[in-house]
């Protein structure tokens, strides 16, 4: 049997383990229901287009144009009774007057005023709110995803060790066809659970009627983000489960994987913190531990050339490649120490299996 | 019958500590080897380099007289003196895992996982995760998972401890068998008694060196001392004074003696037939608990 067909094997059970496992559906559904949420709510906040009640019949036509949801009514009573019952949020009386209660209906005076035409020479591509609110909302995604599969990995991994199944199956198949095979897995999923993600956040920015400005930029961003996310993940996945075999037992993972932790949380803070510095963000879009939420930032705020993200992705790519080297000599060099927590020297000097 | 298994001066350290100096023995096939020792003798390191679970600082291992590949250990089957499964995946499904990890195809797999348990009497409990099982039964689905894909070499790490007398009988039974159809088994126990009842070969390994290794058999004889054991009618107290006896005990009618070098046994015969009949005469072997006390000193 070749490494490869071990490792499939590995990958597997890993998958149907994890599909068995109600903690992880849980944990799973409940992210699927915070996005949504976090989709709907702002969309449910925004009121929709502004009612208004028009007895002026000849401006109807031009509050239409401006997308307003325009009500014709003959008699100014009437029009006020609608006012006064929250039916419509403003009443145009020829002249023309705008009756309202509390406010005066901004968006409507500037359509009825005549304003002199302005010349903005750097124009948001979109809203402000949602010019925040989707660059974190990709951020979280992928440190939340990261942590939370990052943790899967290394949670198996002590499993095999506490259990001490680890010896049998080192003793059968390589132990590189054991870590390719469960960090396949994970990745598998994580990127399942991204895409399904990204799938549900592209539909609902669509059903949420968000403009096509905010659509069109959030796709290249996406499209950009996946393969980012996966090489990203890949990186910290050896080093999780490096982290998970110097541990001895689940209860060891807190003070082994804290550095692991620090490289998803530290990145996440930074691109979070110094979103709005340009340079910052630059050097965080090359840099391989924050990457993969940097870059697809840049590309949404549009902000990045052409060639920017294959460049940063290129990086992502040598330093996992580097990365899966450390990691595994790590993985391998603590996997059959079972008595208490391993260092991370111990586990780098020490010799392990003759054959490959 | 040549040797399938050869272990030749393998070393290895720890750190500072050498934990095996110059180890080498041999296993041969269609033969229970029992590989006896004091905890911390290096029983478990020499199994461990053996299934290249660790590797030796020098010396080698050859599997068929070629250093052991991938391949070969895929016939090997090993079971830890560290028990371990799955404890949320069911028996049979963790037996056939483990099977499909040896090389064989689903269905063989499927197969033979079922013929093992039935075998092992814990076909009813294959449905059921590892971790709702007693502590013997999760015993038995160890030892399937190691011999499930019939494996040339059985490397066992304390088949027995944790064993009540029942699954001992059933263990042991399952392992004459694959012996009888072939396998090499190698096992480490404490239990010398029940080493000595199993075995064919033995080795004795101490402060990590080899102190004594060959067939059961060859090593009582080459352990025997002159010693004799007599049974007459009446008293043997006479025997005493008979020249080159040493007397160790007396029991009435039955005496156990040993004779100094050059001394003749066959005189003693003699003189004890003169006085009346004999009911038993002969040499008294060493138990493997005697050879193991002497051996290791």
């Amino acid at each position: 049997m070749t490494t490869f067909q071990a490792a499939r094997l590995v990958f597997g059970r890993e998958i149907r383990a994890k599909l068995r496992d109600k903690a992880f559906i849980f944990s799973t559904v409940s992210f699927l229901v915070v996005l949504i949420g976090s989709i709907a709510i702002p969309a449910m906040l925004s009121s929709g287009p502004t009612k208004v009640a028009v007895v002026d019949a000849a401006l109807a036509p031009t509050l239409r144009a401006a997308a307003l949801d325009v009500r014709e009514v003959t008699d100014p009573a009437a029009a006020e009774q609608l006012l006064r019952d929250g039916e419509v949020e403003a009443v145009v009386l020829p002249g023309p007057k705008v009756v309202a209660m509390e406010d005066a209906p901004s968006e409507l005076l500037d359509i009825l005023s005549t304003v002199p035409p302005v010349e903005l020479l750097d124009p948001p591509a979109f809203d402000e709110a949602i010019a925040i609110f989707v660059p974190l909302a990709l951020a979280m995604l992928c440190y939340i995803t990261s942590l939370l599969f990052g943790l899967q990995i290394a949670q198996s991994v002590v499993e095999e060790k506490q259990t001490r199944i680890v010896e049998i199956l080192v003793a059968t198949i390589p132990a590189k066809a054991l870590l390719a095979g469960k960090i396949a897995a994970m990745t598998a999923l994580a990127f399942a659970q991204i895409a399904l993600l990204s799938v549900i956040a592209l539909i609902g920015t669509t059903v949420a009627d968000l403009d096509s400005g905010v659509i069109s930029a959030l796709r290249p961003a996406l499209g950009w983000f996946l393969p980012f996310f996966i090489l990203g993940f890949v990186m910290l996945a050896t080093l999780w489960a490096a982290v998970g075999a110097l541990a001895a037992r689940q209860e060891d993972l807190g003070s082994t994987s804290g550095t692991v932790q620090m490289a998803v949380l530290i990145p996440f803070f930074a691109v979070i913190f110094l979103r709005d510095n340009a340079a910052a963000l630059t050097a965080l879009s090359y840099f391989p531990l924050s990457s993969p939420m940097a870059m697809p930032i840049r590309i949404f705020e549009n902000g990045a050339a052409a060639w920017e993200p294959f460049v940063a992705l290129g990086v992502l790519a040598a330093s996992a490649a580097g990365m899966l080297v450390i990691g595994a000599r790590i993985y391998h060099g603590s996997l059959l120490r079972t008595n208490g927590k391993t260092s991370f020297a111990t586990a780098w000097r020490t010799r392990t299996t003759a054959a490959g | 019958m040549t040797t399938v298994l050869n272990v030749e001066a393998v070393n290895r350290s720890f750190g500072e500590r050498q934990v095996l100096k110059d180890v080498s023995f041999s296993v041969e096939p269609g033969r229970l080897t029992g590989f006896v020792g004091a905890n911390g003798a290096g029983k478990t390191t020499t199994m461990r380099i053996i299934l290249g679970v660790l590797a030796a600082d020098t010396g080698t291992v050859t599997w068929r007289g070629a250093p052991i590949s991938r391949n070969d250990r895929q016939l090997f089957g090993y079971m830890p003196e560290e028990r371990g499964l799955y404890p949320k995946m069911t028996v049979g499904e963790q037996v056939v895992y483990l099977g499909r990890l040896h090389g064989l195809s689903a269905a063989d797999a499927k197969r033979r996982t079922t013929a093992l348990l039935e075998r092992l009497e814990l076909a009813e409990r294959a449905g059921d995760p590892v971790e709702k099982l007693s502590l013997g039964n999760q015993q038995r689905a160890q030892i399937a998972a190691a011999l499930v894909h019939d494996p040339e070499l059985l490397v066992l790490d304390e088949p027995f401890s944790g064993l009540d007398p029942i699954a001992v009988e059933t263990v042991l039974a399952v392992l004459r068998e694959r012996a009888r159809a072939g396998a090499a088994v190698l096992f480490s126990s404490h239990q010398l008694e029940l080493v000595e009842r199993l075995c064919d070969d033995l080795v004795i390994i101490a402060d990590g060196t080899v102190r004594a290794a060959g067939s059961r058999i060859a090593l009582r004889e080459q352990h025997a001392l002159p010693r004799y054991r007599i049974e007459v009618d009446g008293d043997a107290g006479w025997i005493r004074d008979e020249p080159g006896v040493t007397l160790l005990e007396l029991d009435g009618a039955q005496a156990v003696f040993d004779m100094t070098a050059g001394a003749d046994e066959q005189a003693v015969l003699r003189s004890a037939l003169g006085r009346g009949p004999v009911r038993a005469f002969g040499p008294v072997r060493p138990s493997l608990a005697e050879i193991f006390r002497e051996v290791i000193q």
